[in-house]
């Protein structure tokens, strides 16, 4: 069980939160793109083995969504937002 | 190969088994070999067994990172079934299930496949009616799979006290699925290993794979290892969990990602419940081994993860989980847990398939891919040799997202 | 207790303790384990081995205990227990596990007379024929130690979370002064210890602290710890896991209270691990009998527990450690009668230790002899030369210390390994973590002789089996025999042989097994590695971890203000989604399930029925740019809803699937209320906070959940504005003020409330929204005005045969994650005019690939019968690959048979025609028709 810095709420246990999945590019235009463009932004995520830019939702807290970057060969938050 | 068997085991035990010889080779690493399967796990050593078995293709090399059978079928809870709910998906099971009931004689290599059922203890109507669903698509492919009353399922689990009428959620009835099974993983990786290194396959060990080589033309040429370059003209990814990391070293992106799975076993008993008990609305799933330990399973931790520890709140959701089912659980104790990697599609559903970069196979998206080891050898091997999709896995291509047409199998049984 | 010192020990001798052991009853005293109890009694067979049944002793004092695991029985019943693990209590029943009837006399150990048919993986050869399961209820018999728990414990257990600044696992000397040293600085420090008191290893050894008795150092220390209030010290407490962030879990076995176990989740800014280490056995033959025994296990018995384990021992070491025990089993009386080392030279500084008795340096134990009871050890040196006996009934044996680096592993700090203490010891931390005295591998105490080792992985010249895993019965031989056959890697050999997997996992004998493996392929111990140490360091009951979450705490269900009500008249409750339990239907005595949902229907059809809407997810939405972010929520355009009227809406997800559907109100300008299916509420609000906060994060839009706020009655049916009317209020309720998508705040029976014109039934409804606490008021009122028209109680039973002859979307029927709003018929809720919306791109672009669609269509079974849910549709009613489902079939009041609801390929085009159904053998045909079997025209609705 992690322990997630919210910007409001400090240091939280993360079961007080729900994983929002990784960031992903912003949404482009779907009427300016291709079909394989809109596809890939649609299927791709990043998943590296590594630091992975991510969002949680403390929805059992303040309702805020996050982002931090988390080493998925660890857990460890290698950055959390500023409180 | 050495033959395995009772007059073989007498035999050899009056010379002190002096006489055993190794099940697979070490052999010298070559310069070029005609397939390169990256991944000595279930799915990579069942693919190079066919290959040579089905279509003579022997000039092969598994390369393993590590130790051959140490990926997730050296973690996963052995589950054998064939339950699923889309017809792309059932046949394909069905036909994984048939092999693996002969693999014990296939392989010389008791797989110790203990056709024990699974019985599916539901709890809601909602979950009901979706299996109930399950079964009336399944019985087009040969019915294994049953509804049955409360009783029935207490009869068939005499430990299941919990969940009675003044339950939060009472048992409102179950389902039998007779196929099911649970078999010795590790036999089914050395089974698969020694029955194709007699043949000629090599596997490789100790020899991670650092890049994919791609010639001039965009093919795939080979791979870079630790051990120096090995050329092939196909090479088969086969690296459950790390499949991305892989493949992007030759700039192709998958629609995966990368989660951990987690499971644990308790302490050793005498036997107490002799079926796979599934508990899709409290969300895990337990056998008894031969050993006499219980091999339970929950839900995946939240987010990508490569790390093999266990969140303990997931962790905890699921000892609770089990306890109100099986109250007298608690003074069982847990003795050992651990994860698994697996990479999943948007689906759910695996992708085995031929990817952009001519001559890289992929199979990947394995989710409860345990199951799926011997249909998907198969399948993946009848591809790569014949350059054909073999019928059963003809709908688990990559292609399908390019309009985004899915082969929904997610949120169906917590059994995987 | 004819073993037993007459002075001496911890133990108090003033408090005797009754137990029995195998059917037997027997004493000891207040302070003894079962294992120090059995041995003062003088029972040296203990136990029988897991495969070959071999006669077993005790080998250990503490956790590291191979040889014996006992089953307890009655209150405080547990399975696999090791002895030396169990501390006396008056009435203690245990008995020794696998073994029947005794581990004397033992059936079970016929199976040594073929043990030379059984090695390592002899089951992977063999008993393939016929098949394994002529086999396997004989081996699953015969495996599985204890007995399977029958009940569940009486009592309790509970779970609480901690947080330090400082937690300390271990309170021997090195985890005492690091307890201490913060605690005085002032720090929030948790110290927890595995023992039933505190000391560690001092309370094995005579030993001195600062110029006093090492215990009372122990004494003086723990008390100056419980005086500073910032420090919680916790005894006979397990650090079993160590996760990510410094994430601890303890386990504090019996914590008074009349709790069984109590769960700690410790988060800590710092760990201390001062865990100590593990004493190693040697690997010679027959090294598993009664009475060959860890040293410092027989130096904790006679030290600790005043027990004498033997009359005449022989020492067998490989280090230094091991001369103390020497000296102080000899203090207690106990001949020594050599002490066998295997290093060629014994430092003077060691043999001070022990004047007058006799070393045999460079040598080994090759054998022990004696069948139930160890007799006689053969000797010999190590470099081969004539063997020696020597008549003995103790062998207390050093193989060398581990320093104990479970949670350090766990913690993901990484080992290596050190060739002066011949073990695996912490290298680099990954969390805010420090290893400190023995478990740092510093192995010498104060007093003692400076700690030098030569490691003995095995002894070359063993004859007979000499084990590597006692527990799990795992030879030398099976480890060769593993890499003769290839099983190369360590991981490959632990598989294979199963050594190192049973309760103890390995934590006195797996370092044998690397070294057998690295001597076996000339590599040296760091190639070999270890396996990975995985929690819990000692098994912890299921029970603990759950804490109190039990019973109904395990999963609260919400409840609206009409549960009693519900409940007294007689409903069926039902899971509802997201916790919610909703009444499924009313049965009256003798009426069928049948008949009670036709009997709640029709009166829907034909007068006027009721049902408590509450459980739909509501939430509030305020801000000026609220309708365009609904616009891009929803496939249909929110933003040109006038103020007071509603709007029936689509949600997609942006791979165009369908996510949820639901009403959004217009109350003002800027303030809507948007309302989203029960189970999907808490995914609609954590979207919509998402696209918020992270995609709009300029808009104002402002969102509260108010689904607990508001509770509502729908009152439905053709007769429902006369039970309005009658209820009394300031609204206005006729068609033309209060149409159908309409609304309007004001009173009704005298309540504030908000009455709002959906229909989920295709008949004239008003849902009346109140305050929660008004719902019971209004819902009475509401059964007194309709009495005169018969109103009754409606629930999800009836409320889903009326939306099935309305052809009204159900997510959880004819939404599998494959359809789209066209398939469903609702394309014209799917704007054109919108540039974009979510989903709206890949919608196209899926039907742009040309699939063929299963689209939606209604069906009546001919001849008329039910059909059901969820059976494939298949061409021609063929055991082929399937073209449809039925997702819903249910009797219909209005016309009087079975209707059903399907998805079927190309369905929309084949109106009329027949298609069929497959159940097993069966073909059912069905007539295909229009999706709305009643009132297409929605006439009733809007009456």
């Amino acid at each position: 069980m992690m322990l997630i810095p919210c910007p409001f709420c400090g240091p939280r246990n993360e079961s007080e939160f729900a994983y929002g999945g990784p960031v992903k590019p912003d949404r482009p235009d779907p009427n300016a793109v291709t079909d394989a463009q809109w596809v890939d932004y649609l299927m791709q995520v990043p998943n590296p083995l590594g630091p992975v830019h991510e969002r949680w939702h403390h929805a059992r807290g303040c309702g805020v969504w996050l982002t931090i970057w988390r080493d998925t060969r660890t857990h460890d938050i290698t950055e959390a937002p500023d409180a | 190969m050495q033959d395995y068997s009772l007059l073989s085991l007498l035999r050899h035990g009056l010379n002190k088994h002096q006489g055993w010889t190794r099940a697979w080779r070490a052999p010298p690493l070559k310069p070029r070999y005609e397939v390169v399967i990256i991944g000595a796990g279930g799915h990579g050593l069942a693919t190079a067994y066919y290959l040579a078995k089905e279509h003579g293709i022997t000039d092969v090399a598994v390369l393993e990172r590590g130790w051959l059978g140490g990926g997730n079928i050296a973690r996963n809870t052995v589950t054998i079934r064939s339950n699923y709910m889309r017809d792309a998906s059932i046949p394909f099971y069905v036909k994984s299930v048939e092999l693996y009931e002969g693999l014990t004689k296939a392989l010389n290599f008791n797989m110790m496949h203990s056709k024990r059922s699974m019985v599916d203890v539901v709890q809601t109507w909602g979950k009901m009616r979706e299996l109930r669903r399950r079964q009336l698509v399944m019985d087009i492919y040969g019915s294994t799979y049953q509804p049955i009353s409360t009783e029935e399922v207490r009869r068939r689990i005499p430990a299941l006290t919990g969940g009675g009428p003044d339950a939060r959620l009472p048992i409102l009835g179950g389902m039998v699925h007779t196929d099911a099974a649970v078999n010795r993983h590790d036999a089914v990786a050395w089974g698969y290993a020694r029955a194709a290194d007699a043949m000629g396959v090599e596997i490789q060990q100790q020899t991670p794979v650092l890049s994919l080589i791609r010639g001039p033309d965009g093919k795939i040429e080979g791979v870079e290892t630790n051990r120096g370059t090995v050329r092939a003209g196909k090479v088969v990814v086969a690296v459950s969990g790390h499949t991305t990391t892989i493949t992007e070293t030759a700039g192709l992106r998958l629609p995966l990602r990368t989660m951990n799975l987690t499971a644990f076993v308790s302490e050793p008993v005498k036997p107490l419940v002799d079926v796979i008990v599934n508990c899709p609305d409290s969300g895990f799933y337990f056998s008894q081994s031969d050993k006499g330990e219980m091999v339970i399973g929950g839900a995946p931790d939240p987010g990508q993860s490569f790390r093999r520890d266990i969140k303990q709140n997931v962790f905890e959701d699921t000892v609770t989980a089990m306890l109100s089912l099986f109250p007298s659980f608690k003074r069982l104790k847990l003795m050992r847990q651990w994860g698994g990697h697996l990479d999943i599609a948007q689906d759910a559903s695996p992708i085995m398939d031929e990817t952009d970069i001519p001559g890289l196979f992929v199979t990947a998206g394995w989710w409860g891919g345990y199951k799926a080891i011997p249909a998907g050898g198969l399948t993946l091997a009848h591809l790569v040799a014949t350059g054909r999709p073999h019928p059963l896995m003809a709908d688990f291509t990559l292609k399908r997202f390019r309009h985004l047409d899915y082969v929904m199998e997610t949120g169906t049984t917590t059994a995987r | 207790m004819r073993n037993r010192l007459p002075d001496g020990g911890r133990i108090d001798r003033t408090r005797r303790i009754s137990f029995t052991f195998n059917g037997r009853s027997l004493s000891g005293f207040h302070g003894d384990t079962l294992a120090s109890a059995l041995l003062a009694n003088g029972i040296r067979l203990t136990a029988r081995s897991f495969k070959y049944h071999r006669p077993r002793g005790i080998v250990g004092s503490g956790v590291e205990e191979p040889g014996t695991l006992v089953e307890l029985e009655g209150r405080d019943a547990s399975a696999n227990r090791p002895a030396t693990t169990v501390p006396l209590r008056d009435g203690l029943k245990a008995r020794s596990v696998n073994c029947w009837p005794s581990p004397a006399f033992d059936l079970g150990a016929m199976t040594q007379i073929a043990a030379r048919f059984l090695p390592a993986g002899f089951y992977y050869k063999t008993f393939k024929w016929p098949n394994w399961h002529l086999y396997e209820p004989s081996i699953r018999r015969a495996a599985g130690l204890a007995g399977a728990p029958a009940a569940p414990p009486e009592g309790r257990f509970e779970a609480r979370f901690a947080h330090a600044d400082l937690l300390v696992v271990g309170a021997g000397p090195a985890g005492l002064r690091a307890a201490l040293e913060a605690g005085r600085d002032g720090a929030r420090v948790m110290l927890v210890d595995e023992g039933i008191e505190p000391g560690g290893s001092l309370l094995n050894r005579r030993l001195e602290v600062d110029g006093k008795p090492a215990l009372d150092w122990v004494a003086e220390t723990v008390s100056e710890l419980a005086a500073l209030p910032n420090v919680t010290h916790l005894q006979d407490a397990t650090a079993w896991a160590y996760r990510e962030h410094n994430y601890l879990m303890v386990n504090e076995s019996s914590p008074g209270h009349g709790l069984l176990e109590r769960s700690w989740r410790i988060r800590a800014a710092r760990v201390i691990l001062a865990t100590g280490a593990i004493e190693r056995t040697l690997v010679f033959g027959n090294n598993d009998r009664p009475g060959v025994m860890l040293a410092s296990a027989a130096q904790a018995y006679v030290n600790r527990y005043a027990v004498t384990p033997g009359r005449r021992a022989v020492i067998f070491t490989n280090n230094s450690s091991a001369y103390a025990v020497a000296a102080d089993l000899a203090a207690a009386g106990i001949t020594v009668a050599a002490i066998i080392d295997s290093r060629a030279e014994v430092p003077q500084e060691t043999r001070e230790f022990v004047p007058g008795i006799e070393i045999l340096p460079a040598h080994v134990v090759t054998r022990a002899r004696g069948h139930r009871r160890l007799r006689v050890v053969e000797v010999a040196p190590i470099q081969g030369g004539p063997t020696r006996r020597i008549q003995c009934d103790l062998l207390a044996q050093s193989g060398g210390w581990n320093p104990a680096v479970h949670l350090w592993s766990q913690s993901r700090g990484t080992l290596r390994y050190d060739e002066k203490i011949a073990s695996f010891l912490p290298d680099a931390p990954v969390q805010s973590v420090r290893a400190i005295g023995a478990a740092a591998g510093d192995l010498t105490l104060p007093g003692e002789a400076p700690y030098k080792v030569q490691p003995l992985w095995r002894v070359e010249a063993a004859k007979g089996k000499a084990f590597l895993d006692i527990q799990n019965d795992v030879t030398v031989d099976d480890v060769h025999l593993a890499l003769r056959e290839g099983y190369g890697n360590v991981e490959h050999v632990k598989r294979y042989t199963t050594g190192g997997m049973g309760i103890d996992q390995g934590k006195t004998g797996n370092i044998n097994i690397i070294g057998t493996v690295a001597l076996q392929q000339g590599a040296r111990m760091e190639e070999v590695g270890t396996t990975t140490f995985r929690s819990p360091y000692t098994p912890v009951s299921f029970g603990a971890i759950a804490g109190q979450r039990d019973g109904p705490v395990t999963l609260p269900y919400r409840h609206t203000p009409l549960t009693d009500w519900n409940k007294a008249r007689g409903a069926v409750m039902y899971e509802a989604g997201a916790r919610w339990q909703r009444p499924g239907y009313f049965p009256r005595p003798d009426e069928s399930f049948q008949d009670s949902v036709n009997r709640e229907a029709r009166v829907v059809r034909e007068g006027v029925g009721i049902y408590d809407g509450s459980p739909l997810g509501t939430f509030e939405i305020k801000g000026r740019d609220v309708g365009r972010f609904l616009d891009h929520l929803y496939t249909n355009i929110m933003s040109g809803l006038q103020p007071g009227r509603g709007r029936y809406g689509l949600m997609l997800t942006d791979d165009g699937l369908i996510f949820d559907d639901g009403v959004v109100l217009r109350l003002s300008e800027h303030r809507w209320i948007v309302s989203a299916s029960t189970g999907h509420a808490a995914a609609v609000q954590s979207h919509m906070e998402e696209l918020a906060q992270t995609q709009f994060p300029d808009w104002q839009i402002f969102l509260t959940d108010v689904t607990s706020q508001w509770a509502n009655a729908t009152v439905c049916g053709p007769k429902a504005r006369e039970v309005m009317m009658a209820l009394g209020g300031d609204i206005d309720l006729t068609r033309k003020a209060l149409p159908f998508m309409g609304f309007a705040d004001g009173t009704v029976a005298g309540l504030p409330a908000r009455v709002v014109r959906v229909s989920f039934t295709g008949e004239l409804s008003f849902e009346i929204n109140v305050a929660p606490r008004h719902l019971p008021e209004l819902w009475e009122k509401i059964m007194a005005a309709g009495a005169s028209h018969g109103i009754q109680p409606v629930g999800s039973e009836a409320n889903h045969v009326l939306r099935v002859e309305k052809a009204f979307l159900s997510l959880a029927h004819e939404v599998d994650g494959t359809v789209d709003p066209h398939d469903l018929g609702l394309g014209w809720a799917m704007s054109k005019k919108k540039a974009d919306y979510i989903g709206k791109r890949s919608i196209a672009l899926r039907r742009a690939g040309g699939a063929v669609r299963r689209e939606l269509v209604g069906f009546l079974p001919e001849p008329d019968r039910q059909v059901p849910e969820g059976a494939p549709l298949t061409p021609g009613g063929k055991t082929r690959a399937t073209e449809g489902l039925v997702t819903a079939c249910v009797w219909s009041v209005v016309q009087d048979r079975w209707i059903g609801l399907a998805l079927l390929e190309n369905g929309a085009s084949q109106h009329g025609e027949m298609a069929h159904v497959r159940v097993k053998d069966e073909v059912l045909p069905v007539r295909i028709t229009a999706p709305i079997h009643y009132d297409p025209e929605g006439e009733r609705l809007r009456a």
